[in-house]
């Protein structure tokens, strides 16, 4: 038992002093995210060129000094669009993925503490949902309300609640059997209470896990919609967009498919190494 | 004469999380002669269970056999490989496991368990094998032992898949059996029947044993030599009848002394109080869709009347599946009852703690068996303490401070315990970190649900010794539910004796020796004593015995 204090004692003094502790790769992955963000943040202050301008005089041009990433099939540069994509793709991502997962875990905690026939009905109506492919979902909303950025981030978010829901009810269940919940109740608790105070913080960590592989889902599938021609519109093109509108370079093996294909990449794993590596104290608080 | 088993400075390191070694078994020496018992005695965490695995060469994950060694019948299994110790195991050394019903395959038939370890060592052929666990079954007086070991394990009861444990760990004809607990999961009056199979198939085989228990009583009726151990030492060795009754290491005696709580002194202040505190009538309550006339379809507790007075305890005993728990569950609303009125301190009470004020939930707490389930792992002790306060009290930040202080020292915790979660104290700190968040509500009852069945002797003494104090200094009244008898007896006014849903008899302690109805009888008889000889000499009715006994 002494062992076990001092252990406990020893991680909370270094706590307080660094903070949360990160190993190496986290960090990796946090920097490149922290990474684009600024870029999304500030791409109107550092992009060379105007998004929509013609500046080359070649299609899918090579890398050069002028053109750092090449150009792409129009001769647009490809960085000063990479760099504004990442508004469009991180932007819509993280609206998206903050919508699904926050209405999910928090409607998924109400259906196991509430249980009965609000749970029954909740749980039916988002399987329901569940059950439409996504991408054909997306396609005929797109089509039929027409593409805009509020209704991207809508739809994208949609799609994803019933996953959320689905896991945070699955853990929250567990949780509501144990003995403090019951002890919680008897003195009188609300639900709001319940799922706050004893039930959130004991779910936290598999649920920013959650948060983290479904936010890489959403920009896989954001980059489907726009890579079929119903995301962002042009001029503009989110990363999925730049790939799609470059296809053609790939026989040519020209940067301007290779690099919106990068980024897309590094946004994902990045995400991944980040959630998987988070600091002990948040990962594994329900342990 | 040369000893079956001889281990010698025998150490286990265990490697922490952090990559930390830690000694758990710190030099241990101890013999086994042949056809002898041994018990192992002491608290979780002693290291009896360890030191009983070692036996067959064997350390839990994360744990090594350090140093020492173990010579099984001229064997040290501490040099062997593991190729040679899996010969050995189930031929010479055996286990039988405190928990049958975890260790058998629910897909196979309890014979084709049973003689596993014949098959697997080839010893002998199939129908011989069956042949000697028919006798072995026999000879643990199981019933039906012709076709018992034809039926799947969910089909037996507990007592019966212990025996049946045993006869898989006795088929290969082993040198020594070690049990690891194997009755602290049974009732007392099915754990007569599992000790006396036992020892008598143990006497008559010439096997020597190694029982691991933490009940000294028990260990008493089945054991030879006892040896008493903490925190991975012997403390104090010695041949039964030397230890009980002339012990000389103080943590033996303060293990003999948890055994035999005082007796309590009968309250007499409060027996002014006109009205009882809590009056319970005719409830029924249980689980299931209900019916069409309003009852549950699985009844749990039917027509229960209880009183209890104002500063005075009530004790509810019986064995699992009595219905103690739900009609605990009934009074404090968790489960609404079907039927009946629950009428506390004057008032008639909603059947859910829905239907309560805020007052009356305050006013009746409840403290559950498993105090780590019962406390929220991702809040520190003071947050839990914290929100009753807040709840209930609406006191402010400085005086719910003050008042957190006030209630670790009341139930005998250190003020800087306040920080840690839940995760960081042993069971007893957690069990009165439960007590204290029920008395910040400042509750006149508590609702005590087996809330020391889970913790070791000493410290379930401690915690006994606590409530009583608590109850001296602030005038609580207390329903204790237990399975065992000698805890209530230690803290009740009054017992009141639950068989199969029904209240069967009320008892004060000054007739507790002299219960009526033929199954108080049988449980009370049925509680071990320190005296060796009180297996042998128990003799209890054969007809009782079926009629209440579900072995």
């Amino acid at each position: 038992m002494t062992m076990t204090h001092s252990e406990t004692k020893s991680a909370r003094i270094s706590g307080t002093r660094l903070g949360y502790r990160f190993n190496i790769v986290g960090m990796v992955g946090l920097s490149i995210i922290l990474f684009w963000a600024l870029v999304a943040i500030f791409a109107p202050l550092i992009i060379p060129y105007p998004v929509g301008e013609i500046v080359d005089l070649d299609y899918f041009g090579p890398m050069s000094r002028d053109f750092w990433l090449g150009s792409d099939y129009l001769g647009r540069d490809m960085l000063s669009r990479i760099l504004m994509g990442a508004r469009y793709t991180v932007g819509i991502s993280l609206a998206a993925v903050t919508i699904a997962c926050f209405s999910g875990v928090v409607l998924g905690m109400i259906a196991a503490v509430a249980g009965g026939w609000l749970d029954t009905i909740l749980s039916r109506l988002l399987d329901a949902l569940n059950s439409i492919p996504s991408k054909l979902f997306g396609l005929v909303v797109v089509a039929a309300v027409g593409s805009s950025i509020p209704v991207l981030i809508l739809t994208l978010s949609v799609v994803y609640i019933p996953g959320a829901y689905r896991f945070a009810r699955a853990l929250a269940v567990n949780i509501n059997a144990m003995d403090f919940i019951t002890v919680a109740r008897i003195r009188g608790e609300s639900t709001l209470y319940l799922i706050r105070s004893e039930i959130l913080p004991n779910i936290i960590g598999p649920v920013l896990a959650d948060l983290g592989i479904r936010f890489v889902f959403i920009v896989l599938l954001l980059s489907g919609l726009s890579f079929l021609g119903l995301g962002v519109q042009p001029p503009y093109a989110d990363w999925g967009a730049l790939v799609r509108e470059n296809i053609g370079a790939l026989p040519f093996g020209a940067p301007a498919v290779i690099f919106p294909s990068f980024a897309i990449a590094s946004l994902t794993i990045s995400v991944n190494l980040l959630i998987d590596n988070l600091p002990q104290k948040i990962r594994d608080r329900s342990e | 004469m040369v000893n079956l088993v001889e281990i010698r400075d025998l150490k286990v390191e265990a490697t922490t999380d952090s990559g930390r070694k830690v000694e758990i078994i710190k030099g241990v020496s101890l013999d086994v002669a042949e056809g002898e018992i041994v018990a192992l005695i002491g608290e979780s965490g002693s290291g009896k269970t360890t030191i009983a695995l070692t036996l067959m060469g064997y350390a839990r994950p994360g744990c090594r056999i350090s140093g020492g060694s173990v010579s099984v019948a001229g064997n040290d299994l501490v040099t062997l490989t593991e190729k040679q110790r899996a010969k050995v195991r189930g031929t010479e050394v055996t286990y039988v496991p405190q928990s049958a019903a975890a260790a058998f395959n629910p897909a196979a038939t309890i014979m084709d368990q049973v003689i596993e370890i014949t098959r697997i060592h080839g010893l002998m052929p199939v129908v011989e094998a069956r042949a000697r666990a028919v006798e072995l079954f026999r000879a643990l007086s199981l019933p039906e032992p012709e076709t018992i070991g034809s039926r799947y394990p969910h089909q037996v009861s507990g007592g019966q898949l212990q025996r049946l444990s045993a006869a898989m760990a006795l088929i290969g004809d082993p040198k020594l059996v070690i049990f690891d607990e194997p009755t602290t999961a049974l009732d007392v009056t099915t754990q007569i029947e599992v000790l006396r199979a036992f020892k008598s198939v143990m006497k008559k085989g010439g096997i020597a044993g190694v029982y691991v228990s933490h009940d000294l009583a028990v260990v008493a009726q089945i054991a030879d030599h006892i040896v008493v151990l903490k925190a991975g030492e012997v403390q104090e060795a010695g041949t039964t009848e030397e230890i009980l009754s002339n012990a000389k290491h103080p943590y033996t005696r303060e293990l003999l002394s948890a055994f035999e709580p005082k007796p309590r002194e009968a309250a007499d202040a409060a027996e002014s109080a006109p009205a009882p505190l809590l009056k319970i009538e005719n409830l029924v309550a249980g689980y299931g869709a209900s019916k069409s006339d309003g009852l549950p379809l699985v009844r749990a507790v039917e027509d229960v009347s209880l009183k209890v007075e104002k500063g005075r305890n009530l004790g509810i005993i019986g064995e699992s599946g009595c219905g103690k728990s739900t009609l605990a569950r009934a009074i404090a609303g968790i489960l609404p009852a079907a039927v009946g009125k629950i009428v506390f301190d004057g008032k008639e009470l909603g059947r859910s703690a829905r239907e309560r004020t805020r007052d009356q939930l305050r006013e009746m707490q409840i403290v559950f068996q498993y105090a780590d389930t019962a406390l929220n792992p991702a809040k520190s002790v003071e947050d839990i303490l914290d929100r009753p306060l807040v709840f209930y009290h609406g006191m402010n930040a400085r005086a719910r401070s003050l008042r957190i202080d006030e209630l670790l020292d009341m139930v005998r915790l250190p003020r800087n315990l306040r920080h840690r979660r839940p995760g960081e104290l042993s069971g007893g700190q957690k069990q009165r970190v439960n007590f204290a968040r029920a008395l910040a509500a400042d509750p006149k009852l508590i609702l005590c649900d087996e809330i020391t069945s889970a913790l070791d002797t000493v410290v379930a003494a401690a915690v006994i010794e606590l409530l009583k104090e608590l109850q001296r200094e602030l005038g609580l009244s207390y329903i204790f539910i237990s399975h065992d008898l000698s805890v209530v007896e230690a803290i009740c006014d009054e017992i009141v004796v639950m068989y199969g849903g029904r209240k069967v008899e009320d008892i004060t302690p000054a007739r507790i020796n002299a219960p009526h109805h033929p199954y108080s009888q049988l449980l009370f008889s049925s509680v071990p004593k320190l005296d060796p000889a009180w297996l042998d000499g128990l003799e209890q009715d054969p007809e009782l015995v079926r009629a209440y006994c579900r072995r």
